[in-house]
């Protein structure tokens, strides 16, 4: 069926090319952790090797520790739940200090996710982040309220979206890629998308949570302790994979960090042909803690089965033309 | 005296399928007996476990959590663990539907475990509810090393106390209080509490139940020689320590007040570390 030709008999398991880039980054696997749903790694390292999978995306540091949200956070829904955890983390440098040389030293790749309150905070961490080395990729999390703009989210905001990225970039030397990761929350993604990248973003992660709320029936008010929260899991991923189709259509070139309910190998080939160059596992792994490193068994299983060379030549394949 | 809690940071835990050797129904709750063979060796009195519900075609993507009831081995079925199910909601439903020879995904054991004593000492075991279950495996273990063990059970009507028969064999003495005295006598599990600390006949209180009942053990031992270890229970959605809603207000030895994970810091708590009156809020900005 795909182009190539590749047998998807042994000799065609042997020479599979399962190799992602993104930005200047190489990963020997297209599957990651997704931020805020591993921690930074100690936690699921009893469940499979760290360094076996693409990379672990760490949760979202910020530049102070913070206690994030009050409980309840959390909330099952169908297919999903909802999550207000309020970036709770130990801060910017004790996660350095701690949490990177750990990673290093299991021999994971790590990409670090950092969040801000202001332009600025993003600016002071990116600093921060390049100082590190063996960080193979930043990603910048814009879903956070903007306090200088009445708490707005950034990601909603074409023109501090820009600022933001603009700033890290200014920071940042190029050693390392700079991934934007968007919130589908927005009317139209690709405008965001076009001005994260013009403003010096390498990659795009797509998509964060989206916004929800459940009433507690009981106590007849919202259930979360932050009232709304963001929804994942397989309920989301019909959302994810529009919006990496869309903005890959307008982005051609831009590579897409895929993330949105990926629950196995078929989910995360869908996100691929869409248009993204890896694919994100995150609520999976709290159902399942082995979601990880089974999704991309199943992943590279799929490709090999439908003929494909390489994960490469599988990225955006939706897009082509039917072959009459 | 006392052991510290001991925080395994999921380095026993496993993931397998366990087979469903027993589930009857005792009183109101389900009492389920899985085959985990080895893995009872790693398994101690104040872990829990986290299982998949609904099938591969649930819209339930999230693991329920059960503390162990108690493990043991036997020559017929080698190593087996056993839990106390309610089934209240849709996933402790399901569970409690399981047939015998069922195959159920398991990952086990998480979370802290309760500190044994060193010595022989006096340990009360107060248990709410089904919150009794981990305590009569708590028990044996006390009663091994030689400590005198006197429990409490508690709940709002008799139907909602979990005490098996064979259970009471590893106590020294059993109570039971029901709040509408339809079993043991009238009145709350915390009720005898004071009286017992005034009187030195405890040194080391084990609890496990609602959070309003742990809360009101650690009041009562605030300020005395006793030591609280409490089984906290709050809601999760992983139970391996990435999703980090289960948190707590916990204070530091330095008195720095963290939130910490009830499942892999807990669920087995210092009840006088436990910040009980900010449970549901933020501690102001870390200075």
């Amino acid at each position: 069926m795909a182009d190539g030709g590749a047998s998807s008999g042994g000799a065609g398991v042997s020479t599979f090319d399962f190799s992602t880039t993104l930005g200047n980054a190489f990963f020997n696997t297209p599957i990651f952790t997704a931020s805020g749903c591993a921690s930074s790694g100690k936690e699921l390292a009893q469940f499979f090797p760290l360094k076996d999978i693409g990379a672990v995306v760490t949760k979202s540091v910020m530049n102070k520790p913070r206690y994030g949200r009050p409980t309840p956070r959390m909330a099952e829904t169908p297919s999903g739940m909802l999550n207000s955890i309020g970036l709770q983390g130990p801060g910017i440098d004790a996660f350095l200090a701690n949490d990177v040389p750990w990673l290093i030293e299991q021999k994971s790749r790590v990409i670090v996710s950092i969040a801000g309150e202001t332009v600025e905070e993003y600016a002071t961490l990116a600093r921060k982040v390049r100082s590190i080395a063996g960080i193979s990729a930043l990603e910048v999390n814009i879903s956070c309220p903007n306090v200088e703009n009445r708490g707005l989210v950034f990601a909603c905001d074409p023109d501090v979206s820009r600022r933001v990225i603009d700033g890290v970039r200014r920071t940042m030397g190029g050693e390392i890629p700079i991934i934007a990761k968007l919130s589908p929350d927005v009317t139209n993604l690709p405008e965001i998308a076009k001005g994260v990248v013009d403003a010096g973003a390498d990659a795009l992660a797509l998509i964060n949570t989206v916004l929800g709320m459940v009433i507690n029936l009981d106590s007849m008010r919202p259930h979360l302790g932050g009232k709304t929260g963001g929804l994942s899991g397989p309920a989301i991923r019909p959302v994810a994979v529009r919006a990496i189709y869309q903005v890959h259509a307008a982005l051609p070139n831009t590579p897409i960090l895929g993330m949105g309910g990926v629950a196995s190998g078929r989910d995360a080939l869908e996100l691929i042909l869409a248009g993204a160059s890896g694919v994100s596992v995150g609520t999976a792994s709290f159902g399942n803690p082995s979601a990880v490193i089974q999704i991309q068994h199943e992943l590279h299983e799929l490709l090999v089965a439908k003929g494909f060379p390489s994960l490469k030549s599988a990225i955006g394949y939706a897009h082509r033309a039917e072959e009459k | 005296m006392v052991e510290e809690i001991v925080s395994t940071i999921n380095r026993a835990a496993i993931q397998f399928n366990a087979t469903v050797l027993a589930n009857k129904r005792v009183g109101q709750y389900h009492q389920i007996v899985f085959g985990i063979g080895d893995l009872v060796k790693s398994c101690r009195p104040g872990n829990f476990v986290a299982i998949k519900v609904g099938g591969d075609s649930s819209r339930m993507i999230l693991r329920r959590a059960f503390a162990i009831s108690r493990v043991s081995e036997s020559v017929s079925f080698g190593g087996t663990m056993e839990l106390i199910v309610a089934p209240h909601g849709a996933g402790s439903k399901w569970l409690c539907s399981q047939a015998e020879g069922s195959e159920v995904d398991i990952v086990a054991p998480l979370g802290t475990a309760f500190g044994i004593p060193t010595q022989p000492v006096k340990t009360l075991l107060v248990g709410g509810g089904y919150g009794s279950a981990p305590l009569f495996g708590l028990a044996e273990v006390l009663k091994a090393r030689g400590c005198k063990v006197d429990m409490l059970l508690g709940a709002s009507v008799g139907g909602k106390i979990y005490a098996p028969m064979e259970g009471k064999r590893s106590v020294n003495s059993l109570k039971i209080y029901t709040e509408d005295g339809s079993m043991g006598e009238t009145g709350r599990v915390t009720d005898p509490i004071r009286k017992l600390i005034e009187e030195k006949q405890v040194d080391v209180i084990y609890s496990c139940g609602p959070m309003t009942m742990l809360r009101a053990i650690s009041e009562l031992t605030a300020g005395t020689d006793v030591v609280h270890q409490c089984a906290v229970e709050e809601a999760m959605a992983c139970g391996i320590g990435i999703c980090m809603t289960c948190v707590l207000p916990v204070m530091d030895e330095s008195g720095k007040v963290a939130m910490l994970r009830s499942c892999i810091d807990g669920p087995v708590m210092d009840g006088s570390q436990v910040q009980w009156q900010m449970v549901g809020q933020v501690p102001e900005a870390l200075a």
